[in-house]
């Protein structure tokens, strides 16, 4: 039973994380609202409410070709982010081996690292090797800061993964690959899952790596900072909330697929059991 | 071979061409001489002669400024939501936790750029306040409290989960043995809960101080560019001054800082304890 004062000490707690939660959120209603202005410039209250602006940008060739870059920028980092941090995450909380807590940390130094600083020695690096810029090095930029942070967030299924699974599927005669195939990645799922769905959306929402390695291609927040700081157009909230929205569908209707896949194999395994 | 060290192959050879290498690229053009785009020249000190000699340190300081006043105020303002999350808001937690990652996937100068829409004159708070009072309120936009409003907002969530992390390897039994014996609810925080999440709390803050060191797009979004952090010298040393020897001399000491802090700090933990063996 709780008593008095802590229930107190938790109805505060509550309060003030509600606050922050309202805090967080503060600048995406005002993005929102000004979408949803007709008027050329943003003034609050809004005098004149329309969907002008929303049609004018979905019905941009440029804003088209905006998404298309940024989103074959993401899927591709979320495709080879996912291949190399699984075998990564391994290396970092599967396997004992003798150099394993050097290489942790030198996991984590692109994460504990400054991005602007990084896109720009990846632009003199890219310049050194006379690579061209395009999306193409945009990608690669993207994976050095993005391939740690998968392999962390795999990590983690990792740790709780239970070695002796596949030292049991060995002794029932399986191949290396029937073992990756049949018993490491169905276990590891999730967390191959939830790496891929933060690598894809790090990608889309990436812009200090983007800024300095896509050369004359175009990435979604790339646009936006240079419409912004030339001035205001009502475009850039709009290109904002699609920006915003298309990160929170995929996150939430990917956590509710994790959901549900770990409610169906619970209750799989409850049927066995019984 | 060992079977630990073959997997770790793909990303450390990856690691060793997309980031090693570019740092030791940034390093060697910083001792080019001064306006040159190759790696022929002669060796020289002279862009960190012109470094030491110039005001590049007050844009050190700033950076280095901002981002400790950053992290002092997220600690105080995450640790509670950090406590909730682990203690207060059971099956709500998943919820809260949700609300708090999304915002790390959306690019932070839209994020920012919601924040001049709200704070500008005729904005979302001077309108309000307008229309109800009839004041016509000072806008804080372009102001030092409007950085660190951007700064805390944007890096709020790499100090909440790590402390969240931390907070939640305090067992319960701990906590409850001291209440046993007495101690009062200070006494459980400050000799208990505390010092157990103490690795957790000190990575939150390692994080966001890099981070913050790091940052750019808050001092141009919402300060209007009056203080110029150090990123932004680099930037303009890279850009428009297209003197890249002089930018790289400058992102090599914001890079010794840096790597000298997470090393310090690094070198403390056992990343095993922190992220699942438990």
């Amino acid at each position: 039973m709780l008593n008095r004062a802590s229930r107190m000490r938790h109805s505060l707690i509550i309060a003030w994380s509600v606050a922050v939660v309202i805090f967080l959120y503060i600048p995406t209603v005002c993005i929102v609202l000004a979408s949803l202005t007709a008027s050329r410039y943003f003034q609050f209250p809004i005098s004149k409410w329309g969907l002008d602006w929303w049609t004018k940008t979905l019905t941009s060739i440029e804003v088209r070709q905006l998404l298309t870059t940024s989103i074959t920028i993401a899927l591709l980092v979320t495709v080879v982010a996912v291949f190399l941090a699984f075998f990564g995450a391994l290396a970092f909380a599967r396997h004992d081996w003798k150099g394993r807590s050097v290489y942790q940390k030198i996991i984590l130094l692109p994460i504990f690292f400054p991005q602007s600083v990084l896109g720009l020695a990846l632009l003199l690096w890219f310049n050194t090797l006379g690579l061209p810029l395009s999306w193409k090095t945009a990608v690669f930029a993207h994976l050095v800061w993005i391939v740690p942070v998968v392999t962390l967030v795999i990590s983690i299924q990792v740790y709780s993964f239970d070695p002796a699974l596949e030292e049991a599927a060995y002794d029932l005669g399986a191949s290396r690959w029937q073992v990756l195939k049949e018993v490491t990645l169905p276990v590891l799922f999730p967390g191959l899952f939830s790496g891929s769905l933060f690598a894809f959306l790090l990608s889309w929402g990436n812009f200090p790596l983007s800024l300095y390695t896509t050369g004359a291609d175009t990435t979604v927040p790339e646009y936006l900072y240079a419409k912004m700081v030339a001035g205001y157009t009502p475009g850039v909230p709009v290109l904002g909330t699609i920006s915003t929205a298309g990160a929170v569908v995929l996150l939430i209707g990917g956590y509710a697929l994790i959901t549900l896949l770990r409610r169906t194999r619970s209750t799989e395994q409850g049927g066995q059991d019984a | 071979m060992s079977p630990g060290f073959r997997a770790s192959l793909p990303v450390v050879i990856f690691l060793l061409a997309g980031f090693a290498a570019p740092l030791i690229a940034v390093t060697w053009f910083s001792f080019m001489p001064a306006r040159t785009f190759s790696f022929a020249g002669a060796a020289t000190l002279e862009n960190y002669r012109t470094i030491v000699e110039s005001t590049s340190y007050i844009s050190f300081l700033w950076s280095l400024g901002l981002a400790a006043v950053t992290v002092v105020l997220l600690a105080f303002i995450a640790y509670p939501v950090a406590y909730g999350l682990v203690r207060v808001f059971g099956k709500w937690s998943m919820l809260v936790t949700l609300l708090f990652t999304i915002p790390l996937f959306v690019s932070e100068n839209i994020r920012l750029y919601g924040w001049v829409l709200f704070l500008i004159k005729n904005g979302v708070l001077l309108g309000t306040i307008k229309s109800l009072f009839g004041v016509q309120a000072e806008s804080m936009l372009f102001t030092l409290p409007a950085i660190i409003l951007g700064m805390v907002y944007v890096y709020l969530p790499f100090m909440l989960f790590p402390m969240s992390l931390g907070i939640s390897m305090v067992p319960q039994d701990t906590r409850d043995a001291a209440v046993d014996l007495g101690a009062s609810r200070w006494q459980v925080f400050r000799e208990v809960e505390l010092p157990l999440s103490m690795p957790g709390i000190l990575i939150g803050c390692l994080l966001t101080f890099v981070l913050a060191v790091g940052a750019i797009a808050e001092a141009k979004v919402l300060g209007g560019q009056q203080i110029i952090p150090i990123t932004h010298d680099i930037e303009i040393a890279f850009t428009y001054a297209q003197n890249w020897p002089l930018g790289a001399a400058l992102a090599v000491l914001l890079m010794l800082v840096v790597g000298a802090l997470v090393l310090l700090v690094l070198r403390r933990f056992d990343l095993d304890v922190l992220l699942g063996r438990r």
